[in-house]
Protein backbone atom coordinates (compact mmCIF):
# COMPACT_ATOMS: atom_id res chain seq x y z
CA UNK A 1 0.00 0.00 0.00
CA UNK A 2 1.31 3.44 -0.85
CA UNK A 3 2.27 5.85 1.91
CA UNK A 4 1.11 9.44 2.05
CA UNK A 5 3.74 12.12 1.51
CA UNK A 6 4.19 13.86 4.87
CA UNK A 7 5.56 17.40 4.96
CA UNK A 8 6.53 19.60 7.90
CA UNK A 9 6.13 23.31 7.24
CA UNK A 10 7.98 25.46 9.75
CA UNK A 11 9.06 29.02 10.24
CA UNK A 12 12.44 29.31 11.91
CA UNK A 13 13.63 32.65 13.13
CA UNK A 14 11.90 35.65 14.55
CA UNK A 15 9.79 37.20 11.81
CA UNK A 16 6.06 36.98 12.25
CA UNK A 17 4.87 36.61 8.68
CA UNK A 18 3.39 33.20 7.98
CA UNK A 19 1.16 33.92 5.02
CA UNK A 20 3.53 32.28 2.55
CA UNK A 21 3.93 29.24 4.78
CA UNK A 22 0.15 28.88 5.07
CA UNK A 23 -0.35 29.22 1.31
CA UNK A 24 2.16 26.46 0.60
CA UNK A 25 0.67 24.27 3.37
CA UNK A 26 -2.74 24.63 1.79
CA UNK A 27 -1.44 23.91 -1.71
CA UNK A 28 0.33 20.74 -0.55
CA UNK A 29 -2.82 19.63 1.25
CA UNK A 30 -4.76 20.04 -1.99
CA UNK A 31 -2.09 17.96 -3.71
CA UNK A 32 -2.98 15.09 -1.35
CA UNK A 33 -0.10 15.47 1.09
CA UNK A 34 -0.32 15.45 4.88
CA UNK A 35 1.06 18.74 6.11
CA UNK A 36 2.14 19.26 9.69
CA UNK A 37 2.11 22.96 10.40
CA UNK A 38 4.25 24.00 13.36
CA UNK A 39 3.85 27.74 13.20
CA UNK A 40 6.02 30.72 13.98
CA UNK A 41 9.36 31.21 15.70
CA UNK A 42 10.63 27.66 15.75
CA UNK A 43 14.20 26.81 16.65
CA UNK A 44 16.07 24.36 14.39
CA UNK A 45 16.04 21.92 17.35
CA UNK A 46 12.24 22.08 17.63
CA UNK A 47 11.85 21.66 13.88
CA UNK A 48 14.10 18.60 13.64
CA UNK A 49 12.62 16.98 16.73
CA UNK A 50 9.10 17.43 15.32
CA UNK A 51 10.20 16.13 11.90
CA UNK A 52 11.50 12.93 13.48
CA UNK A 53 8.44 12.31 15.64
CA UNK A 54 6.18 12.99 12.68
CA UNK A 55 8.34 10.81 10.40
CA UNK A 56 8.09 13.31 7.54
CA UNK A 57 9.54 12.97 4.05
CA UNK A 58 9.99 16.69 3.56
CA UNK A 59 10.67 19.84 5.58
CA UNK A 60 9.70 23.20 4.10
CA UNK A 61 11.29 26.21 5.81
CA UNK A 62 9.99 29.70 5.30
CA UNK A 63 11.90 32.74 6.45
CA UNK A 64 11.76 36.46 5.87
CA UNK A 65 14.06 37.75 8.56
CA UNK A 66 17.36 37.28 6.74
CA UNK A 67 18.73 34.64 9.10
CA UNK A 68 18.45 31.87 6.50
CA UNK A 69 22.23 31.41 6.05
CA UNK A 70 22.47 30.44 9.67
CA UNK A 71 19.16 28.65 10.36
CA UNK A 72 18.66 26.57 7.18
CA UNK A 73 22.06 24.79 7.32
CA UNK A 74 21.55 24.21 11.05
CA UNK A 75 18.36 22.23 10.33
CA UNK A 76 20.20 20.03 7.81
CA UNK A 77 23.07 19.53 10.23
CA UNK A 78 20.74 18.47 13.08
CA UNK A 79 18.94 16.05 10.76
CA UNK A 80 22.29 14.44 9.94
CA UNK A 81 23.21 14.22 13.61
CA UNK A 82 19.91 12.46 14.30
CA UNK A 83 20.46 9.99 11.46
CA UNK A 84 17.52 11.43 9.53
CA UNK A 85 19.35 12.57 6.41
CA UNK A 86 16.70 11.02 4.16
CA UNK A 87 14.46 14.03 4.77
CA UNK A 88 14.24 16.44 1.83
CA UNK A 89 14.67 20.07 2.92
CA UNK A 90 13.57 23.04 0.84
CA UNK A 91 13.36 26.73 1.63
CA UNK A 92 11.20 29.68 0.75
CA UNK A 93 10.65 33.30 1.63
CA UNK A 94 12.74 36.33 0.96
CA UNK A 95 16.14 34.96 0.07
CA UNK A 96 18.66 36.88 -2.07
CA UNK A 97 19.73 35.12 -5.28
CA UNK A 98 23.40 35.21 -4.28
CA UNK A 99 22.75 33.20 -1.09
CA UNK A 100 21.18 30.26 -2.94
CA UNK A 101 24.42 28.51 -4.05
CA UNK A 102 25.67 28.61 -0.47
CA UNK A 103 22.41 27.15 0.88
CA UNK A 104 22.45 24.40 -1.74
CA UNK A 105 26.03 23.53 -0.81
CA UNK A 106 24.77 23.11 2.75
CA UNK A 107 22.14 20.56 1.76
CA UNK A 108 19.06 22.71 1.09
CA UNK A 109 17.63 20.93 -1.96
CA UNK A 110 15.91 23.96 -3.48
CA UNK A 111 14.90 27.52 -2.67
CA UNK A 112 11.60 28.94 -3.91
CA UNK A 113 11.33 32.70 -3.99
CA UNK A 114 8.21 34.88 -3.93
CA UNK A 115 5.92 34.30 -6.90
CA UNK A 116 6.91 30.66 -7.46
CA UNK A 117 3.80 28.79 -8.67
CA UNK A 118 2.81 26.23 -6.00
CA UNK A 119 2.63 23.58 -8.75
CA UNK A 120 6.39 23.92 -9.16
CA UNK A 121 6.98 23.17 -5.48
CA UNK A 122 4.61 20.20 -5.60
CA UNK A 123 6.38 18.73 -8.66
CA UNK A 124 9.74 19.30 -7.04
CA UNK A 125 8.70 17.40 -3.90
CA UNK A 126 7.27 14.46 -5.85
CA UNK A 127 10.39 14.19 -8.01
CA UNK A 128 12.95 14.45 -5.22
CA UNK A 129 11.67 12.36 -2.30
CA UNK A 130 14.55 10.59 -0.63
CA UNK A 131 12.66 7.48 0.39
CA UNK A 132 10.20 5.35 -1.54
CA UNK A 133 6.45 5.62 -1.03
CA UNK A 134 5.91 1.88 -0.88
CA UNK B 1 10.82 -5.57 11.22
CA UNK B 2 12.04 -7.44 14.29
CA UNK B 3 14.80 -4.88 14.73
CA UNK B 4 12.31 -2.01 14.41
CA UNK B 5 10.06 -3.51 17.09
CA UNK B 6 13.02 -4.08 19.40
CA UNK B 7 14.09 -0.47 19.02
CA UNK B 8 10.50 0.68 19.74
CA UNK B 9 10.46 -1.27 23.00
CA UNK B 10 13.75 0.39 23.89
CA UNK B 11 12.03 3.73 23.34
CA UNK B 12 13.93 4.77 20.19
CA UNK B 13 11.98 7.79 18.91
CA UNK B 14 12.78 7.26 15.22
CA UNK B 15 11.72 3.62 15.40
CA UNK B 16 8.45 4.54 17.12
CA UNK B 17 7.77 7.19 14.47
CA UNK B 18 8.55 4.80 11.62
CA UNK B 19 6.44 1.96 13.01
CA UNK B 20 3.46 4.31 13.34
CA UNK B 21 3.94 5.32 9.68
CA UNK B 22 3.89 1.67 8.63
CA UNK B 23 0.76 1.01 10.68
CA UNK B 24 -0.92 4.08 9.18
CA UNK B 25 -0.13 2.76 5.71
CA UNK B 26 -1.79 -0.56 6.58
CA UNK B 27 1.48 -2.49 6.30
CA UNK B 28 0.44 -6.10 7.01
CA UNK B 29 3.92 -7.13 8.09
CA UNK B 30 3.96 -4.36 10.70
CA UNK B 31 0.56 -5.40 12.07
CA UNK B 32 1.66 -9.01 12.18
CA UNK B 33 4.76 -8.01 14.17
CA UNK B 34 2.74 -6.13 16.80
CA UNK B 35 2.33 -9.28 18.87
CA UNK B 36 5.95 -8.80 19.93
CA UNK B 37 4.81 -5.74 21.87
CA UNK B 38 2.40 -7.65 24.07
CA UNK B 39 4.76 -8.23 26.98
CA UNK B 40 5.38 -4.49 27.15
CA UNK B 41 1.79 -3.32 26.85
CA UNK B 42 -1.02 -2.37 29.20
CA UNK B 43 0.97 -0.03 31.40
CA UNK B 44 0.04 3.33 29.89
CA UNK B 45 -3.02 5.24 30.98
CA UNK B 46 -4.88 6.20 27.84
CA UNK B 47 -6.77 9.48 28.00
CA UNK B 48 -9.00 10.71 25.21
CA UNK B 49 -9.70 14.40 24.70
CA UNK B 50 -12.66 15.19 22.53
CA UNK B 51 -14.99 18.08 21.81
CA UNK B 52 -16.07 20.43 19.03
CA UNK B 53 -13.60 22.22 16.71
CA UNK B 54 -12.03 25.23 18.37
CA UNK B 55 -13.05 24.20 21.89
CA UNK B 56 -9.40 24.35 22.94
CA UNK B 57 -8.53 20.64 22.96
CA UNK B 58 -4.96 21.12 21.71
CA UNK B 59 -4.25 24.01 24.06
CA UNK B 60 -5.66 21.99 26.93
CA UNK B 61 -3.53 19.02 25.87
CA UNK B 62 -0.47 21.28 25.82
CA UNK B 63 -1.14 22.39 29.40
CA UNK B 64 -1.95 18.85 30.53
CA UNK B 65 1.37 17.61 29.12
CA UNK B 66 3.11 20.14 31.38
CA UNK B 67 1.11 18.85 34.36
CA UNK B 68 2.00 15.24 33.67
CA UNK B 69 5.66 16.12 33.09
CA UNK B 70 5.80 17.98 36.40
CA UNK B 71 4.71 14.70 38.01
CA UNK B 72 7.60 12.89 36.32
CA UNK B 73 5.49 11.01 33.77
CA UNK B 74 6.46 10.39 30.14
CA UNK B 75 3.73 11.49 27.75
CA UNK B 76 2.85 10.27 24.27
CA UNK B 77 0.36 12.32 22.27
CA UNK B 78 -1.64 11.28 19.23
CA UNK B 79 -3.42 14.25 17.68
CA UNK B 80 -5.94 13.47 14.97
CA UNK B 81 -7.10 16.00 12.37
CA UNK B 82 -9.41 15.48 9.40
CA UNK B 83 -8.30 14.40 5.93
CA UNK B 84 -9.76 16.02 2.85
CA UNK B 85 -12.37 13.73 1.29
CA UNK B 86 -11.42 15.32 -2.03
CA UNK B 87 -7.63 15.36 -2.21
CA UNK B 88 -6.83 12.95 0.63
CA UNK B 89 -4.46 15.58 1.98
CA UNK B 90 -4.59 17.13 5.43
CA UNK B 91 -3.43 20.07 7.47
CA UNK B 92 -2.33 18.71 10.82
CA UNK B 93 -2.32 21.75 13.07
CA UNK B 94 -2.80 20.41 16.60
CA UNK B 95 0.92 20.14 17.10
CA UNK B 96 1.25 23.90 16.67
CA UNK B 97 -0.13 24.41 20.21
CA UNK B 98 2.19 21.82 21.71
CA UNK B 99 5.49 22.72 20.05
CA UNK B 100 6.84 23.99 23.38
CA UNK B 101 7.30 20.32 24.28
CA UNK B 102 9.00 19.38 20.98
CA UNK B 103 12.50 19.03 22.39
CA UNK B 104 11.51 17.39 25.68
CA UNK B 105 12.72 13.77 25.44
CA UNK B 106 9.89 12.74 27.78
CA UNK B 107 7.24 13.83 25.27
CA UNK B 108 6.41 12.27 21.90
CA UNK B 109 3.84 14.02 19.75
CA UNK B 110 2.48 12.51 16.57
CA UNK B 111 -0.16 14.02 14.28
CA UNK B 112 -2.46 11.56 12.55
CA UNK B 113 -4.78 12.30 9.66
CA UNK B 114 -8.21 10.68 9.95
CA UNK B 115 -7.82 9.19 6.42
CA UNK B 116 -11.49 8.67 5.79
CA UNK B 117 -12.50 7.41 9.24
CA UNK B 118 -15.56 9.23 10.49
CA UNK B 119 -15.53 8.30 14.17
CA UNK B 120 -13.15 11.05 15.32
CA UNK B 121 -9.93 9.00 15.27
CA UNK B 122 -8.04 7.22 12.51
CA UNK B 123 -7.96 3.50 11.81
CA UNK B 124 -4.37 3.21 13.01
CA UNK B 125 -4.94 5.10 16.27
CA UNK B 126 -5.47 1.99 18.37
CA UNK B 127 -2.29 0.35 17.08
CA UNK B 128 -0.34 3.60 17.57
CA UNK B 129 -1.49 3.71 21.21
CA UNK B 130 -0.11 0.20 21.71
CA UNK B 131 3.23 1.25 20.22
CA UNK B 132 3.54 4.27 22.54
CA UNK B 133 2.50 2.11 25.48
CA UNK B 134 5.18 -0.46 24.70
CA UNK B 135 7.76 2.31 24.14
CA UNK B 136 7.37 3.29 27.78
CA UNK B 137 5.09 6.34 27.74
CA UNK B 138 3.16 6.45 31.02
CA UNK B 139 0.34 8.53 29.62
CA UNK B 140 -1.03 8.37 26.10
CA UNK B 141 -3.15 11.39 25.28
CA UNK B 142 -5.37 10.98 22.23
CA UNK B 143 -6.87 14.16 20.84
CA UNK B 144 -9.73 13.49 18.42
CA UNK B 145 -10.69 15.56 15.43
CA UNK B 146 -13.11 18.35 16.29
CA UNK B 147 -16.32 16.39 16.73
CA UNK B 148 -20.01 17.08 16.35
CA UNK B 149 -22.57 14.87 18.02
CA UNK B 150 -21.85 11.29 17.12
CA UNK B 151 -18.13 10.70 16.64
CA UNK B 152 -17.50 8.49 19.63
CA UNK B 153 -14.84 5.98 18.54
CA UNK B 154 -12.49 7.44 21.15
CA UNK B 155 -14.47 5.64 23.84
CA UNK B 156 -13.40 2.34 22.23
CA UNK B 157 -9.69 3.01 22.58
CA UNK B 158 -9.26 5.23 25.65
CA UNK B 159 -9.42 4.28 29.32
CA UNK B 160 -11.22 7.52 30.00
CA UNK B 161 -12.59 10.43 27.99
CA UNK B 162 -12.33 14.12 28.78
CA UNK B 163 -15.13 15.90 26.96
CA UNK B 164 -14.35 19.55 26.30
CA UNK B 165 -17.19 21.99 25.81
CA UNK B 166 -17.34 25.77 25.58
CA UNK B 167 -20.00 28.38 26.33
CA UNK B 168 -22.34 29.46 23.60
CA UNK B 169 -22.99 26.26 21.66
CA UNK B 170 -26.66 25.77 22.35
CA UNK B 171 -29.34 25.30 24.93
CA UNK B 172 -29.92 22.57 27.48
CA UNK B 173 -31.53 20.26 24.93
CA UNK B 174 -28.10 19.85 23.35
CA UNK B 175 -26.70 18.29 26.50
CA UNK B 176 -29.40 15.63 26.81
CA UNK B 177 -29.07 14.42 23.22
CA UNK B 178 -27.68 10.98 22.59
CA UNK B 179 -24.13 10.48 21.42
CA UNK B 180 -21.15 12.51 22.40
CA UNK B 181 -22.56 13.68 25.73
CA UNK B 182 -22.79 10.06 26.88
CA UNK B 183 -19.09 9.27 26.65
CA UNK B 184 -17.50 11.79 29.01
CA UNK B 185 -15.78 10.53 32.18
CA UNK B 186 -14.79 14.09 32.97
CA UNK B 187 -16.53 17.15 31.54
CA UNK B 188 -14.59 20.33 30.97
CA UNK B 189 -16.09 23.71 30.20
CA UNK B 190 -13.17 25.53 28.63
CA UNK B 191 -12.91 29.26 27.93
CA UNK B 192 -14.62 29.61 31.29
CA UNK B 193 -13.95 33.35 31.36
CA UNK B 194 -16.62 33.77 28.71
CA UNK B 195 -20.24 34.61 29.36
CA UNK B 196 -22.45 31.65 29.96
CA UNK B 197 -19.80 29.28 31.29
CA UNK B 198 -21.62 28.74 34.56
CA UNK B 199 -24.84 28.03 32.73
CA UNK B 200 -23.16 25.31 30.66
CA UNK B 201 -21.70 23.81 33.85
CA UNK B 202 -25.15 23.78 35.45
CA UNK B 203 -26.79 22.24 32.40
CA UNK B 204 -24.20 19.48 32.12
CA UNK B 205 -24.48 18.74 35.82
CA UNK B 206 -28.24 18.64 35.66
CA UNK B 207 -27.97 16.20 32.77
CA UNK B 208 -25.50 14.00 34.65
CA UNK B 209 -27.60 13.97 37.81
CA UNK B 210 -30.72 13.08 35.86
CA UNK B 211 -28.79 10.32 34.15
CA UNK B 212 -27.65 8.94 37.50
CA UNK B 213 -31.21 9.03 38.81
CA UNK B 214 -32.52 7.19 35.78
CA UNK B 215 -29.83 4.58 36.13
CA UNK B 216 -30.51 4.23 39.83
CA UNK B 217 -34.12 3.43 39.03
CA UNK B 218 -32.88 0.57 36.87
CA UNK B 219 -30.50 -0.90 39.41
CA UNK B 220 -32.16 -4.17 40.44
CA UNK B 221 -31.07 -4.36 44.06
CA UNK B 222 -30.88 -0.61 44.13
CA UNK B 223 -34.11 0.91 45.24
CA UNK B 224 -34.33 4.62 45.74
CA UNK B 225 -31.92 4.71 48.63
CA UNK B 226 -28.87 3.22 46.97
CA UNK B 227 -27.57 6.42 45.53
CA UNK B 228 -28.17 8.27 48.75
CA UNK B 229 -26.26 5.63 50.65
CA UNK B 230 -23.38 6.13 48.33
CA UNK B 231 -23.59 9.88 48.36
CA UNK B 232 -20.23 10.45 50.01
CA UNK B 233 -18.60 8.42 47.28
CA UNK B 234 -20.31 10.39 44.54
CA UNK B 235 -19.68 13.70 46.15
CA UNK B 236 -16.09 12.70 46.34
CA UNK B 237 -15.95 12.19 42.61
CA UNK B 238 -18.09 15.04 41.48
CA UNK B 239 -16.39 17.70 43.45
CA UNK B 240 -19.75 18.70 44.84
CA UNK B 241 -18.46 18.15 48.33
CA UNK B 242 -16.29 21.21 48.33
CA UNK B 243 -18.70 23.91 47.39
CA UNK B 244 -18.68 23.47 43.69
CA UNK B 245 -21.02 26.32 42.94
CA UNK B 246 -19.23 29.22 41.36
CA UNK B 247 -19.02 31.93 43.96
CA UNK B 248 -21.61 34.62 43.90
CA UNK B 249 -20.12 37.99 43.15
CA UNK B 250 -17.34 36.50 41.07
CA UNK B 251 -18.72 37.93 37.85
CA UNK B 252 -16.56 35.95 35.48
CA UNK B 253 -16.91 32.74 37.44
CA UNK B 254 -13.37 32.12 36.33
CA UNK B 255 -11.28 29.31 37.66
CA UNK B 256 -8.12 30.18 39.43
CA UNK B 257 -10.54 30.83 42.25
CA UNK B 258 -9.14 27.66 43.67
CA UNK B 259 -11.94 26.78 46.06
CA UNK B 260 -14.55 26.92 43.34
CA UNK B 261 -12.99 24.22 41.21
CA UNK B 262 -10.70 22.30 43.47
CA UNK B 263 -10.90 18.55 43.18
CA UNK B 264 -11.67 17.18 46.60
CA UNK B 265 -8.79 15.56 48.37
CA UNK B 266 -9.32 12.09 49.74
CA UNK B 267 -10.18 12.17 53.38
CA UNK B 268 -11.91 15.54 53.27
CA UNK B 269 -15.24 13.87 53.78
CA UNK B 270 -15.71 12.07 57.02
CA UNK B 271 -15.16 8.39 56.44
CA UNK B 272 -15.38 8.70 52.69
CA UNK B 273 -12.66 6.13 52.27
CA UNK B 274 -14.40 3.73 54.66
CA UNK B 275 -17.68 4.01 52.89
CA UNK B 276 -16.25 3.30 49.50
CA UNK B 277 -14.09 0.44 50.75
CA UNK B 278 -17.12 -1.09 52.39
CA UNK B 279 -19.07 -0.78 49.18
CA UNK B 280 -16.35 -2.46 47.21
CA UNK B 281 -16.20 -5.35 49.66
CA UNK B 282 -19.93 -5.66 49.86
CA UNK B 283 -20.37 -6.00 46.16
CA UNK B 284 -17.07 -7.66 45.36
CA UNK B 285 -15.72 -4.65 43.54
CA UNK B 286 -18.66 -4.35 41.23
CA UNK B 287 -19.64 -0.73 41.69
CA UNK B 288 -20.93 0.18 38.31
CA UNK B 289 -19.26 3.08 36.59
CA UNK B 290 -22.76 4.09 35.67
CA UNK B 291 -23.17 5.18 39.25
CA UNK B 292 -20.14 7.43 39.29
CA UNK B 293 -21.27 10.91 38.42
CA UNK B 294 -18.58 12.50 36.23
CA UNK B 295 -17.09 15.75 37.50
CA UNK B 296 -17.64 18.98 35.56
CA UNK B 297 -14.63 21.31 35.67
CA UNK B 298 -14.01 24.80 34.40
CA UNK B 299 -10.75 25.68 32.67
CA UNK B 300 -9.15 28.51 30.76
CA UNK B 301 -6.63 26.51 28.73
CA UNK B 302 -5.00 29.63 27.32
CA UNK B 303 -3.83 30.74 30.78
CA UNK B 304 -3.70 27.29 32.33
CA UNK B 305 -6.37 28.10 34.92
CA UNK B 306 -8.04 24.97 36.22
CA UNK B 307 -5.69 22.59 34.41
CA UNK B 308 -3.96 21.36 37.56
CA UNK B 309 -7.40 20.52 38.97
CA UNK B 310 -8.22 18.71 35.72
CA UNK B 311 -5.05 16.63 36.03
CA UNK B 312 -6.00 15.83 39.64
CA UNK B 313 -9.47 14.78 38.53
CA UNK B 314 -7.96 12.56 35.82
CA UNK B 315 -5.76 10.73 38.32
CA UNK B 316 -8.57 10.49 40.82
CA UNK B 317 -10.78 8.97 38.16
CA UNK B 318 -8.09 6.46 37.21
CA UNK B 319 -7.84 5.50 40.82
CA UNK B 320 -11.60 4.90 40.92
CA UNK B 321 -11.47 2.94 37.68
CA UNK B 322 -8.79 0.57 38.93
CA UNK B 323 -10.23 0.24 42.43
CA UNK B 324 -13.68 -0.70 41.15
CA UNK B 325 -12.43 -3.09 38.48
CA UNK B 326 -13.98 -0.80 35.90
CA UNK B 327 -10.63 -0.27 34.14
CA UNK B 328 -10.31 -3.98 33.40
CA UNK B 329 -13.89 -4.18 32.25
CA UNK B 330 -13.38 -1.23 29.90
CA UNK B 331 -10.16 -2.61 28.49
CA UNK B 332 -11.73 -6.00 27.90
CA UNK B 333 -14.66 -4.31 26.17
CA UNK B 334 -12.22 -2.34 24.03
CA UNK B 335 -10.39 -5.53 23.04
CA UNK B 336 -13.69 -7.19 22.09
CA UNK B 337 -14.46 -4.18 19.92
CA UNK B 338 -11.01 -4.20 18.32
CA UNK B 339 -11.39 -7.90 17.55
CA UNK B 340 -14.64 -7.18 15.78
CA UNK B 341 -13.02 -4.32 13.89
CA UNK B 342 -10.12 -6.53 12.91
CA UNK B 343 -12.45 -9.16 11.47
CA UNK B 344 -14.41 -6.53 9.51
CA UNK B 345 -11.17 -5.11 8.14
CA UNK B 346 -9.98 -8.59 7.16
CA UNK B 347 -13.22 -9.24 5.30
CA UNK B 348 -12.89 -5.93 3.47
CA UNK B 349 -9.32 -6.87 2.64
CA UNK B 350 -10.34 -10.33 1.36
CA UNK B 351 -13.04 -8.80 -0.81
CA UNK B 352 -10.41 -6.72 -2.55
CA UNK B 353 -8.57 -9.88 -3.69
CA UNK B 354 -9.06 -10.53 -7.42
CA UNK B 355 -10.75 -13.95 -7.07
CA UNK B 356 -13.35 -12.57 -4.68
CA UNK B 357 -13.89 -9.42 -6.70
CA UNK B 358 -14.62 -11.77 -9.61
CA UNK B 359 -17.05 -13.83 -7.52
CA UNK B 360 -18.78 -10.63 -6.40
CA UNK B 361 -19.03 -9.49 -9.99
CA UNK B 362 -20.51 -12.81 -11.10
CA UNK B 363 -23.11 -12.79 -8.33
CA UNK B 364 -24.00 -9.17 -9.10
CA UNK B 365 -24.75 -10.18 -12.67
CA UNK B 366 -26.94 -13.05 -11.47
CA UNK B 367 -28.95 -10.67 -9.33
CA UNK B 368 -29.17 -8.19 -12.17
CA UNK B 369 -30.54 -10.83 -14.57
CA UNK B 370 -32.94 -11.99 -11.83
CA UNK B 371 -31.45 -15.46 -11.52
CA UNK B 372 -30.81 -14.75 -7.86
CA UNK B 373 -31.97 -12.29 -5.27
CA UNK B 374 -29.53 -10.01 -3.50
CA UNK B 375 -29.86 -11.75 -0.11
CA UNK B 376 -29.07 -15.28 -1.24
CA UNK B 377 -26.29 -13.90 -3.45
CA UNK B 378 -24.95 -12.11 -0.37
CA UNK B 379 -24.99 -15.33 1.64
CA UNK B 380 -23.23 -17.18 -1.19
CA UNK B 381 -20.57 -14.46 -1.35
CA UNK B 382 -20.13 -14.55 2.40
CA UNK B 383 -19.48 -18.31 2.31
CA UNK B 384 -16.95 -17.84 -0.47
CA UNK B 385 -15.20 -15.20 1.63
CA UNK B 386 -15.06 -17.50 4.65
CA UNK B 387 -13.57 -20.33 2.56
CA UNK B 388 -11.07 -17.94 1.06
CA UNK B 389 -10.21 -16.59 4.50
CA UNK B 390 -9.53 -20.10 5.80
CA UNK B 391 -6.94 -20.69 3.11
CA UNK B 392 -5.51 -17.21 3.55
CA UNK B 393 -2.01 -16.73 4.90
CA UNK B 394 -1.64 -16.26 8.64
CA UNK B 395 1.41 -14.04 8.95
CA UNK B 396 1.87 -14.78 12.65
CA UNK B 397 1.51 -18.56 12.57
Amino acid sequence: MERKIRVLIAKPGLDGHDRGAKVIARALRDAGMEVIYTGLRQTPEQIVSAAIQEDVDVIGLSILSGAHNHLFPRVVELLKQSGAENVLVFGGGVIPEEDIPFLKSKGIAEVFGPGTPTSKTIEFIRANLKRPLN
Amino acid sequence: MYDLIRRCIEGDVRAVARLITLLESGDREAYAALYRLKDHAGRAQVIGITGPPGAGKSTLADKLIAQFRSRGLKVGVLAVDPSSPFSGGAILGDRLRMQGHATDPGVFIRSLAARGSLGGISKATHAAIRVLDAAGYDIVLVETVGVGQSEIDIVRVADMVVLVSVPGLGDDIQVIKAGIMEIGDIFVVNKADRDGADRVVREIRAMLELQAQLKRGQTPEGGPDTLAARAPEFLHHTGLAEGWQPKAGNESGAPGEKESITTPKPGVLPEAGTVSAALVNQEAGTISAALIIPPVLKTIAETGDGVKELADAIFSHFETLSRTGELERKRLESIRYQLGQFVSNEIVHLMSLPELAAAQDELAHKVFSRKMDVYSAGIALFHTIIEQGASHEHPQA
